[in-house]
């Protein structure tokens, strides 16, 4: 491929809109786990890469939180150089398969993109969009960009956790020669790209293939080893020259409000868990762990969890989904796509409802939820319109099952057993300084735990923040030592 | 993988000891403590008390009782096989008191859980009664380990097939009224028992813990199918638990979320006996 890519030629696609992208249409995808949008081939690839002007200031390369050079990649795409487009992502990115599907571009690279002029009817270049197909034409070659590995330094490196976070800093730092292990509490790897984020948006197969790209590149995977209990975080400290964690924000938060442990009523780490991680949409034949049969079920929120869960139960062919959330759509936090998907789908949504209590059917189980109508008022700190209640308006609707989907607290499984790793107070996220050390000097942290829920290209922009820093601590004892530098950023994204 | 079994013992029937090389475990494990294994890649996890442990050998004790899919596959494993996933130990020791007595009050198979307590108690220099109760006398398991640790041990069944006739509450409470100075309670058994051990301690003021356990789906923390309401409040029993304050908890709810998938698991027995059936049927015809 690479030998006979021509030299990049300045055609440039004029059109105002995205390359549509082909999708599996929404009657027949509710029946299914299969992905919903089915990529770009080769020939919208290049068509999209090409309505990139190319702009002077380039905002989209300082909205990526890796800072991917974003126009070179685009180029290299638009002059059908797959493979050397691949290796620029490659070199700031190493999941593109999964940031192309999961980014919130539209809060991100594509937000600032010159090409975004909403009032002009214009949309940003498709930039996630061609990085997917990127990641997925190296799948489909079998184009494994082997990155070279470092000879080896004898240092030895624990990594905690085995979401993005973790398996980003475990990728960099096996390939700057040290032998690397990644422990994990559960039985299989990637944090929330397993156990969450469904099959339909990230297929596991995608993870997996990085995963064992990981160990063939020497990596050891730890799986079933909840450190803290397992064994100790000092023990683990003394096995290991530099320990990295990376534990996530596992911890769900349920709402206070009466009724929250009838039967029916699960956090939507347990609904996705049960689907996802454990296969229930398969039981009883294809996995063991039950899912109930779910008649009308209430997801509450508004984030990418409650659409993952509501997209989920919406496979389980229930009768009805709603959505319930306090605020109105101006302030849903989910991505576009996925907010946009789970209409599609049906899903029905309750805007400006705020939960009051879940009603026992009289068996134990919830039966109906009630919920106070709320209209916006005036603006709060953060400059967003206050909802707040109306008078006498309340509102049960009857359900089964209800999944409360309102945010995750930093997972305390490590923590609880080590109170010299400094925390904050209130939120209970590990303490950082500049250079993502935490108040033990050989213990680095990154991603949900530091940060408390936030973005998967964020959590492996820390991870490959922190190796560049742990690199630097190993071979000179300063984790700032400026000549021990090997590639990365050497900004956290989390402090600019 | 590793965990492989080194020793299978039938207790009961339906009920088996196995003893499994997982040295971390063994090394780490504390009374009270549990594992969570899967048998396979579609498997379920289930939560199983450490029982008894071997840091020497490196080492773990595990009883179970058949009673679903997985128990029943895992019973099937034999000595040399591998169990396929196997995290712990989870969930928080007990808390041991020192120069104490402790009545040990278990039911059914929760006397696999006394077992590592009495063991505990005892190293910790408590005087330790251990009250053991079954349905009939072929279901009372390990009766003369625990014989051999505890200063006193009573027994019941049910049906007074061996022991005395009746309840463990009965025995409980006889042994306060007695006289004996309990200064605390533990126990560990079928819900209901464990409502009413603490129902029977309550009047003469005794702290009394109980080992609950919920359904779990992970077991770290990570999605509250575990929760429970003590003291009127939400707490998750894999990370917080699994003892609680016995005169704290809502035994009625967690009676009622340990029955929400009853009939999902019947179902997925059902489907896992069809299955072995008809594969028996196979093996027959084209031998
Ligand atoms: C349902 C859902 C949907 C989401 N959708 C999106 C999306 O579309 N786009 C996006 O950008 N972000 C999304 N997010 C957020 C994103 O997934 C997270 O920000 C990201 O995964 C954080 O990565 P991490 O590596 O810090 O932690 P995690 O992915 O949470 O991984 C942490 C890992 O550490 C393990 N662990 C915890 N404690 C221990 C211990 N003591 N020992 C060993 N292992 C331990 C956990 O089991 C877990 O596997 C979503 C989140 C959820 C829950
Ligand atoms: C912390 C903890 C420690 C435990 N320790 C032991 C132990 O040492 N030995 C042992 O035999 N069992 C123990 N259990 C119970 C054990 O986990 C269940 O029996 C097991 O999960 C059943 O799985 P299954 O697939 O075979 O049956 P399922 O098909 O899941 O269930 C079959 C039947 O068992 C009931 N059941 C399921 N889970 C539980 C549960 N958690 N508690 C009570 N009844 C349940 C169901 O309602 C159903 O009637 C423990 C549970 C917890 C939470
Ligand atoms: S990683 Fe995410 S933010 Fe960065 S360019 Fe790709 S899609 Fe955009
Ligand atoms: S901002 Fe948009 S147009 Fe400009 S370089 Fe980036 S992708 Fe291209
Ligand atoms: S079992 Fe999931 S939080 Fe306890």
């Amino acid at each position: 491929m690479s030998d006979e890519s021509p030299k990049p030629k300045k055609v440039l696609n004029k059109s105002k809109v995205k390359t549509p992208m082909r999708e599996q249409d929404a009657a027949a995808r509710i029946f299914n786990f299969e992905e919903v949008p089915l990529g770009y081939n080769e020939q919208e690839a290049t068509v999209e890469a090409l309505r990139c002007i190319d702009c002077k200031d380039k905002p989209c390369v300082a909205g990526c939180p890796v800072g991917i050079d974003i126009p070179a990649f685009l180029q290299l795409v638009g002059a059908k150089d797959f493979e050397g487009a691949l290796r620029k992502i490659k070199e700031k990115n190493f999941l593109p398969a999964i940031c192309g599907r999961v980014c919130p571009q539209e809060d991100q690279c594509e937000m600032v993109c010159t090409l975004n002029r909403p009032d002009k009817g214009r949309e940003a270049g498709g930039i996630g969009r061609v990085e997917r197909f990127l990641g997925d034409y190296a799948m489909e070659h079998n184009l494994t960009i082997t990155p070279t590995v470092a000879p080896s330094t004898g240092k030895r490196v624990a990594v905690i956790g085995s979401g993005p976070a973790g398996l980003t800093a475990a990728s960099d730092m096996v390939q700057k020669g040290h032998a690397v292990t990644v422990f994990e509490a559960l039985h299989k790897p990637g944090g929330v790209l397993f156990y969450g984020i469904p099959q339909f948006r990230l297929p596991k197969e995608i993870l997996m293939r990085e995963v064992y790209g990981l160990r063939d590149m020497g990596v050891e995977f730890v799986m079933n080893y909840p450190v803290g209990k397992a064994e100790s975080l000092d023990s683990i400290r003394e096995r290991f020259d530099v320990v990295f964690v990376s534990t996530g924000a596992g911890l769900p938060w349920f709402l206070g409000i009466p009724g929250e442990n009838l039967n029916g009523v699960y956090s939507a780490n347990e609904f996705l868990t049960r689907v996802n991680l454990m296969g229930g949409y398969k039981f009883p034949d294809g996995a063991d762990t039950p899912v109930k049969k779910i008649k009308r079920i209430a997801v509450i929120g508004a984030g990418n969890t409650a659409m993952d869960s509501a997209r989920t139960a919406k496979r389980l062919q229930p009768e009805v989904v709603y959505l319930v959330y306090r605020r109105s759509r101006l302030e849903m936090p989910a991505r576009v796509e996925e907010i946009h998907h789970a209409e599609q789908e049906g899903v029905e949504f309750n805007l400006l409802h705020s939960p009051l209590e879940l009603v026992n059917d009289g068996k134990g189980a919830v039966g109906a939820i009630r919920c106070q109508e709320m209209e916006l008022g005036e603006p709060d700190a953060s400059g967003r319109r206050k909802p707040v209640p109306i008078e006498g308006k309340v509102r049960e609707f009857a359900v089964d099952t209800v999944v409360i989907a309102i945010g995750q607290g930093p997972n305390p499984l490590l923590t609880a057993d080590c109170p010299e790793l400094t925390r904050d107070p209130k939120k209970g996220t590990i303490l950082i300084n500049d250079v993502m050390q935490t108040s033990l000097p050989n213990v680095f942290a990154g991603g949900d735990i530091v940060t408390g829920g936030a973005t998967v290209i964020l959590a492996m922009g820390q991870g490959r923040v922190a190796a560049d820093a742990m690199h630097r601590y190993l071979m000179t004892g300063d984790p700032r030592d400026p000549f021990a530098t090997a590639g990365g950023s050497g900004v956290c994204p989390n402090l600019t | 993988m590793g965990n492989k079994i080194v020793r299978v013992q039938e207790l009961a029937p339906r009920t088996r000891l196995f003893e499994i090389e997982v040295p971390h475990i063994a090394q780490r494990g504390k009374a009270g403590q549990f594992v969570i294994l899967r048998v396979n890649d579609e498997g379920e996890r289930v939560p199983l008390t450490l029982a008894s442990r071997d840091p020497g050998k490196g080492t773990i004790t595990l009883v179970f009782q058949e009673v679903g899919k997985t128990t029943e596959m895992l019973g099937r494993l034999q000595v040399g096989q591998e169990i396929h996933d196997l995290a712990g130990p989870l969930g928080k020791p007990t808390e041991i008191p020192t120069g104490k007595t402790v009545v040990c009050v278990g039911g059914g198979i929760g006397n696999a859980v006394v077992w590592p307590q009495v063991q505990a108690l005892k190293e910790a220099g408590n005087r330790c009664i251990a009250i053991l109760g079954a349905r009939t006398k072929e279901l009372l398991i390990l009766e003369h380990e625990i014989r051999a640790l505890a200063d006193e041990t009573i027994i019941t069944t049910d049906d007074g097939s061996y022991g005395r006739k009746g309840m463990v509450t009965h025995a409980l409470t006889d042994l306060i009224e007695g006289g004996e100075k309990v200064d605390e309670v533990i126990t560990i058994g079928p819900v209901v028992m464990m409502k009413f051990v603490c129902r029977a301690t309550q009047p003469f003021g005794i702290p009394t813990q109980a080992s609950l356990n919920p359904l779990m789906v992970d077991g770290t923390g990570m999605c509250g199918a575990c929760r429970v309401t003590v003291g009127g409040k939400t707490r998750f029993a894999c990370v917080e638990g699994p003892e609680f304050d016995g005169h704290q908890v809502d035994f009625d709810e967690l009676i009622t979320r340990l029955a929400y998938y009853q009939p999902e698991e019947r179902a997925s027995l059902d489907s896992y006996h069809r299955c072995r059936l008809e594969a028996a049927a196979d093996r027959l015809q084209n031998p």
